[in-house]
């Protein structure tokens, strides 16, 4: 809070209708004082903003080492002692881990099959010119346009004839096939970017296609890649509404946005109040250590979308 | 560069478009065929023509989705885009400058990464850790300031004419930071000598945010705009799991993709629910094309 006091800026020169006796504004008042009341405010904005965004994720926190009595009777104070048997109930009883481990596995694997496979697609797309390209990018690019709640009937009917329905496969192939369109717009755009001198030695030297996207072009698109992969990994891992249509039936394959969010909306009068703070906990407490590790990246990532 | 091009393009092309065509285009086309349809999932689908869109007209809770979309689609952009440029200038340009180089207030980047952070969240989670905020009895988060403090607890949730902005004001909650590192990228790139000249005339932080920063990031308002827009037609796993059951009370909270789920996956109206969709799809359209051209104007050069 002391940058308030601070004269705010130093060039200020008085306003064209100002008291011209006043040679470089530093006596004049009006907008040292302005820019006071203006500093001032902001900063109470900012933090006020702050506390909005921090109180409930720590509230949260401190409800899982309560027992239900307190979390009713005393939801602002400190937990009387820490109860880390309810994150144990959370994390096996009400089925938790296991919810947990499911979207690792999902997300792993849907996330890699989209870089590979998008790259793959973006890359000939970007440098390679063959009869069709441009209809193959743009079809891929409308993909974006489309809001998936259009394709929800037949996407259902699509996996369940296949057999997929209720299998980990299934929604995996599905995410991958929703992630193509924005990473192949995004990576398209960063492939045409690198010099084609390298690809051109590359082949001079003898170097086949597949080598030279792998071991050559690969690595040189390595910021691009990875911006993407933060955007897919995040996407997927909040994604709620495919699983709760392909997974419907199957709980133990269940992810945990829908594991955590079925404990909540089905939780009556008689619910595990502190287990459902200490499963809350489970989920956010692991994103927000890799925001604090990834925090430059992930901002990059996610905002890569918009920027371009 | 010719040799053995054509193996290799269809190699990597064969696996991505097989998925993309199989998952995402042939769903896309049925969905279409489907509305037409008045198919239950058990016997064979029978072709209606435009009786579910003609349906579609006298059904109240559609109309009550799309005017909830309505609302959305104003106050989502403009709460969210008006806290975030706010917030953007203050941290970017509201400190003092120095040697021509524009500062941020005291910590600025410590903000950037607070504000940031629900982002990474998903919303299904986040819809819970609002249940839990907006509980009705002293145990909600913020009830239980009020109660203690002698008030009548607020019925965030239950009460019709206030669940749907409850809904709305975790989504500008969520929103604001990523909207705040957005425009923080795009006002680093207006050079600092704009703001020197237009201090050296004289101009309050007010004026060079009207003046200054405002039209300069127009291009970025533009696109927030629209994906602030998008994200208010979407808006199913915060109604799906925050609200009282499922878009309610009583209608309440409900949006199209509530509707399409709920007329799909619980009462099997197939048709019905493809019908929706493609109502969502060209109200979609419509408001995209809007905004671009509503919004078309001279992009200044810099």
């Amino acid at each position: 809070m002391t940058q308030s006091t601070l004269p705010p800026t130093p060039a200020a020169l008085p306003p064209k209708t100002g008291d011209p006796g006043a040679p470089g504004g530093r006596g004049r008042k009006s907008p040292r004082s302005e820019a006071r009341v203006f500093a001032g405010l902001g900063h109470i904005a900012l933090a006020v903003w702050a506390v909005i965004v921090i109180v409930p994720i720590l509230w949260t926190f401190l409800a899982a080492f309560k027992n239900t009595t307190e979390i009713f009777s005393s939801p602002w104070t400190l937990p009387a002692e820490l109860r880390w048997e309810n994150f144990s109930r959370a994390w096996t009883t009400a089925h938790v881990g296991r919810y947990f481990i499911n979207s690792v596995i999902v997300v792993g694997c849907s996330t890699f099959g989209t870089m590979l496979l998008g790259s793959m697609a973006a890359y000939v797309l970007a440098r390679y010119k063959f009869w069709g390209n441009r209809a193959i990018y743009y079809l891929f690019v409308s993909g974006l346009a489309f809001p998936v709640f259009l394709a929800l009937v037949p996407l259902f009917f699509v996996v369940k004839n296949l057999g997929l329905l209720d299998t980990h496969t299934g929604v995996v192939l599905v995410y991958i096939a929703y992630s193509l369109p924005f990473t192949i717009f995004f990576l398209a755009a960063f492939f045409k970017t690198l010099p084609s001198s390298v690809a051109e030695a590359g082949l001079i030297d003898g170097c086949g296609h597949t080598r030279l996207f792998f071991q050559v072009m690969m690595p040189m698109a390595k910021p691009g890649l990875i911006s993407v992969a933060i955007f897919n990994i995040i996407g997927q891992w909040a994604q709620y509404q495919l699983p709760l249509v392909l997974l419907s039936n199957a709980k133990d394959k269940w992810v945990l946005t829908q594991g955590i969010a079925d404990i909540s909306v089905n939780a009556g009068y008689e619910a595990d109040w502190s287990g459902l703070f200490a499963a809350l906990t489970i989920a956010i407490l692991p994103m927000i250590i890799v925001y604090a590790i990834f925090q430059r990246q992930i901002q990059a990532g996610l905002t890569s979308g918009a920027v371009k | 560069m010719r040799h053995g091009k054509y193996p290799f393009v269809i190699g990597f092309l064969f696996a991505p478009v097989t998925l993309y065509v199989v998952f995402v285009i042939a769903p896309y086309a049925q969905a279409f065929q489907i509305s037409m349809t008045n198919w239950r999932g058990l016997s064979a689908p029978q072709w209606v023509g435009f009786d579910n869109y003609r349906r579609l007209l006298d059904d109240g809770s559609f109309w009550k989705a799309v005017q909830h979309h309505g609302v959305l689609l104003l106050a989502l952009p403009l709460i969210t885009i008006t806290i975030a440029l706010f917030f953007s200038f203050l941290l970017n340009v509201g400190g003092k400058s120095s040697g021509g180089q524009r500062q941020g207030v005291w910590g600025a980047k410590f903000y950037r990464v607070v504000f940031f952070f629900p982002q990474v969240l998903a919303v299904a989670i986040i819809a819970v850790l609002f249940q839990m905020v907006y509980r009705p009895n002293e145990s909600g988060l913020i009830n239980g300031v009020l109660m203690k403090f002698g008030f009548d607890p607020v019925l965030f949730l239950i009460r019709p004419n206030l669940a749907l902005w409850s809904i709305i004001a975790v989504l500008v909650w969520q929103a604001v930071g990523f909207y705040v590192v957005l425009f923080s990228a795009g006002m680093a790139s207006i050079p600092g000598e704009i703001y020197e000249a237009a201090e050296m005339d004289g101009a309050t932080k007010v004026t060079l945010f009207f003046r200054v920063t405002l039209p300069l990031l127009w291009d970025t308002l533009q696109v927030a705009w629209v994906y602030l827009g998008i994200a208010a037609f979407d808006a199913f796993a915060i109604v799906a799991v925050l609200s009282v059951d499922g878009g309610g009370p009583d209608g309440a909270t409900t949006v199209l993709a509530m509707e399409i789920y709920r007329n799909a996956f619980v009462y099997s109206k197939y048709g019905y629910a493809s019908a929706m969709g493609v109502a969502l799809f060209f109200l979609t359209l419509t408001f995209a094309a809007l905004t671009l051209r509503l919004t078309k104007r001279e992009s200044v050069e810099y």
